[in-house]
């Protein structure tokens, strides 16, 4: 056999090899240790370094975990329960829990916020997943309205009657649709902007007058924590997309008086702090509305945030804009589609895709930056926390309470960032 | 330039040139800013011609057949096409833009879609056809382009051959009267523009009106009945084929044509 083998150049093989198993270090923990961690010099200098630093860091905040008190009415009962040694007193937050996510909104009531919150998942859900039933979409349409109504309460007339705006707008719209595409849509919208102003306090006053049906309204002096955060984070998240499409649209726009007023209003907006923006809010934009109109404080704030929040959206939205190859238009012009429709079915979804990294980036900017209302009286977290502090009871607790709006903002986010990146590549077709 | 041999017989049966005018361009003029990219274009197309425009580089060709989707605005002279006028008026220029197809040198499918909804897309929104019939008619087109198998993939999965064949289904779908394409196959491997130009040969089979920018000489020779030679933005010759390659009149055409068929 061997000799023939040698000897020869042709071979035969007479027994098959059976399959072998690869080498220890090629398989498994060992070859991802091996990979990622061990692979040279300066890696395992890196590993040892990072590996020490670990183990310093959860040797010293370790005990401040383990040895956390959770049943304490004050830090007082927290330290004498320590003993001096050092623990978190995560008493603070078993006791103000309720505050740091309702504010000082009547516990009696904590059932409409809850509900808001539960009743918005289900409103996201068809927004968010292609999988969900399609009817969803009507309640994610009304939903707004009556997150405004469980929050705010008081009589039901006001946001239908305000909901009925936007039919108001979209039949004038239609009306005035034979002139001009564009003369109707400015027509429809200053409807809408009309209607709310003027008509829809007086209609919804008279109509719950002859027929009272509404819950317990509550101010939004007493709104706070998380729930005052997301209802601002939330709603200028909505509302500053599709805003900021439109501000990045009218920035491309041939035509000079769209063009200037984009630009102009981007421009402004992003060269100011946001936080003037928010004293502006609380102290002027009354003297800009019809004498008499009582504008909810928390409503200013999310308009302006909004604002703020849609001049980032529209400049992100330009760069997916200008991303996409000028042939896309052009076949799209080609094939008779008008400029809506290449915008909805060509241009967006593809400008849009771009951009995602970016969306999310402005939408988590903007979730954190609603703290800053604290400077303008509004108990957000932060601003409760020092609510917390100001109570002799909980005098000089720090760290868990931060520690804890911290985390919730992180798991916010953290979301965001995740759904981000399942949606980039879920709308993944370029297979490149 | 490559020139892929065109081996198949032509059936020329409906290949008729009648005397009904698809386009009429009078006078047409148009500049970039201070720059005359179009100057004095005359001409008129019949329902039925398959005309092939060459030149040089940079003398105005894409602009010319991109002028006649409004792809490009003209400022002085007329264009009529289908007996539309193409003014600022929106409402003639989409009228005109769902009549004349148009194929790119660079395919532009859009890549988001499949291929399915590349073709089915402008019948259901321009021309309100119901979804199930728009899949029906593109299914039909793109078995035409022989690409039946990749209607649920995205145009980034296929070669470029095929993308262009999408591309030329996908303006089909809309039943055009007239096909535009801009160097269809100059973006190609030899391999490919066969295929490509095989279906364009079988389109002009059937009696389309075509106008083709292209350098495709041996598709000229086959399929076209006038050859226009355009240099600075004017139509410099035209003529049928058989004329225009075997005995050019104008000196820069026999530049031209000592260029690219010479070697
Ligand atoms: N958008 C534009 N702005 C200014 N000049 C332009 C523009 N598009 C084209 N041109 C110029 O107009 C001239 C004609 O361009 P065109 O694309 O029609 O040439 P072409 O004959 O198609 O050339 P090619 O064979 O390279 O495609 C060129 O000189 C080009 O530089
Ligand atoms: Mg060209």
């Amino acid at each position: 056999m061997s000799d023939t083998h040698s000897n020869t150049v042709a071979y035969v093989r007479d027994s098959m090899l059976p399959e072998a198993t690869p080498p220890l270090t090629e398989v498994g923990a060992i070859r991802w240790l091996r990979e990622n961690l061990f692979s040279g010099v300066l890696n395992i200098i890196l590993t040892v370094l990072g590996i020490s630093s670990v183990i310093w860091i959860v040797l010293h905040i370790g005990p401040w975990f383990l040895n956390a008190v959770w049943n304490a009415e004050s830090l007082a009962e927290c330290r004498q329960i320590l003993d001096g040694a050092t623990g978190a007193c995560f008493g603070v937050i078993k006791d103000r829990w309720h505050q740091l996510i309702f504010g000082f909104y009547p516990p009696s009531a904590y059932w409409r916020p809850t509900l808001a919150f539960v009743l918005m998942l289900v409103a996201l859900a068809p927004i968010l997943f292609a999988g969900a039933p399609r009817k969803l979409f009507w309640f994610s349409a009304i939903y707004p309205a009556l997150a405004f109504w469980l929050l705010w309460g008081g009589t039901i007339w006001f946001p239908i009657i305000a909901m009925a705006g936007f039919a108001v707008g979209y039949l004038a719209y239609r009306v005035t649709l034979p002139l001009s595409t564009l003369a109707a849509t400015i027509v429809g919208v200053l409807a809408t902007i009309l209607w709310w102003l003027y008509l829809t306090g007086p209609i919804s006053n008279m109509l719950s007058g002859a027929l009272p049906i509404g819950i317990m309204p509550i101010r939004s002096d007493s709104f706070g924590g998380f729930m005052v955060s997301t209802v601002i984070g939330v709603t200028g998240i909505a509302l500053s997309l599709p805003i900021g499409i439109v501000l990045a649209l009218g920035r491309q726009s041939d035509m000079f008086l769209i063009k200037t007023v984009s630009v102009g209003f981007i421009e402004f907006i992003r060269g100011v702090p946001l936080i003037t923006l928010l004293f502006t809010a609380s102290l002027l934009l009354n003297y800009f509305l019809p004498p008499g109109t009582n504008f909810d404080i928390i409503l200013r704030v999310i308009i302006m945030v909004t604002l703020f929040a849609s001049a980032y959206m529209a400049e992100v939205i330009r760069g997916g804009l200008a991303a996409l190859p000028r042939g896309q238009y052009e076949a799209a012009d080609a094939l008779g589609l008008d400029y809506w429709k290449a915008q909805r079915l060509i241009i967006m979804p593809q400008a849009l895709k771009i951009s995602i990294p970016g969306i999310v980036n402005t939408f988590i900017g903007l979730f954190k930056d609603t703290t800053l209302v604290v400077f303008i009286g509004i108990l957000d977290p932060i601003g409760l926390s020092n609510a917390i502090r100001a109570d002799s009871d909980w005098n000089g607790i720090y760290w868990e309470l931060f520690g804890f709006i911290g985390l919730c903002f992180f798991i916010f986010c953290f979301g965001m960032s995740r759904y981000s990146q399942y949606l980039e590549r879920k709308l993944k077709t370029d297979h490149r | 330039m490559s020139e892929a041999a065109i081996e198949r017989q032509i059936d020329r049966s409906q290949m008729q040139v009648t005397d009904e005018v698809a386009i009429q361009i009078s006078d047409m003029n148009k500049w970039y800013g201070t720059f005359h990219v179009l100057r004095d274009i005359n001409m008129t197309v019949n329902r039925g011609e398959r005309i092939v425009i060459c030149g040089p580089s940079g003398s105005g060709k894409s602009t010319l057949i991109r002028c006649i989707n409004r792809l490009e605005e003209h400022q002085a002279g007329k264009i009529v096409v289908d007996g539309t006028e193409l003014t600022s008026d929106l409402k003639n220029i989409d009228k005109v833009r769902s009549e004349v197809g148009m194929v790119f040198q660079h395919f532009n499918l859009f890549p988001h879609l499949t291929i399915l909804e590349n073709c089915t897309l402008a019948p259901i929104w321009v021309r309100k056809t119901p979804k199930k019939e728009a899949e029906e008619v593109a299914m039909h087109y793109l078995r035409k382009v022989k690409i039946p198998e990749q209607a649920l993939k995205y145009p980034g999965q296929l070669s470029g051959g095929q993308q262009q064949r999408v591309a030329i289904a996908r303006s089909l779908c809309m039943k055009p009267r007239i096909m535009l394409f801009d160097e269809p196959t100059s973006a190609l491997d030899p391999e490919m523009i066969k295929e490509v130009l095989d279906t364009m040969i079988e389109l002009a089979e059937e009696g389309m009106t075509m106008l083709c920018v292209t350098h495709e000489m041996g598709f000229a020779q086959a399929v076209a009945n006038r050859v226009i030679f355009m240099d600075q933005g004017q139509i410099v010759e035209q003529n049928e084929p058989k004329e225009f390659f075997n005995n050019p009149k104008s000196d820069r055409t026999k530049l031209f044509l000592s260029q690219i068929l010479g070697h």
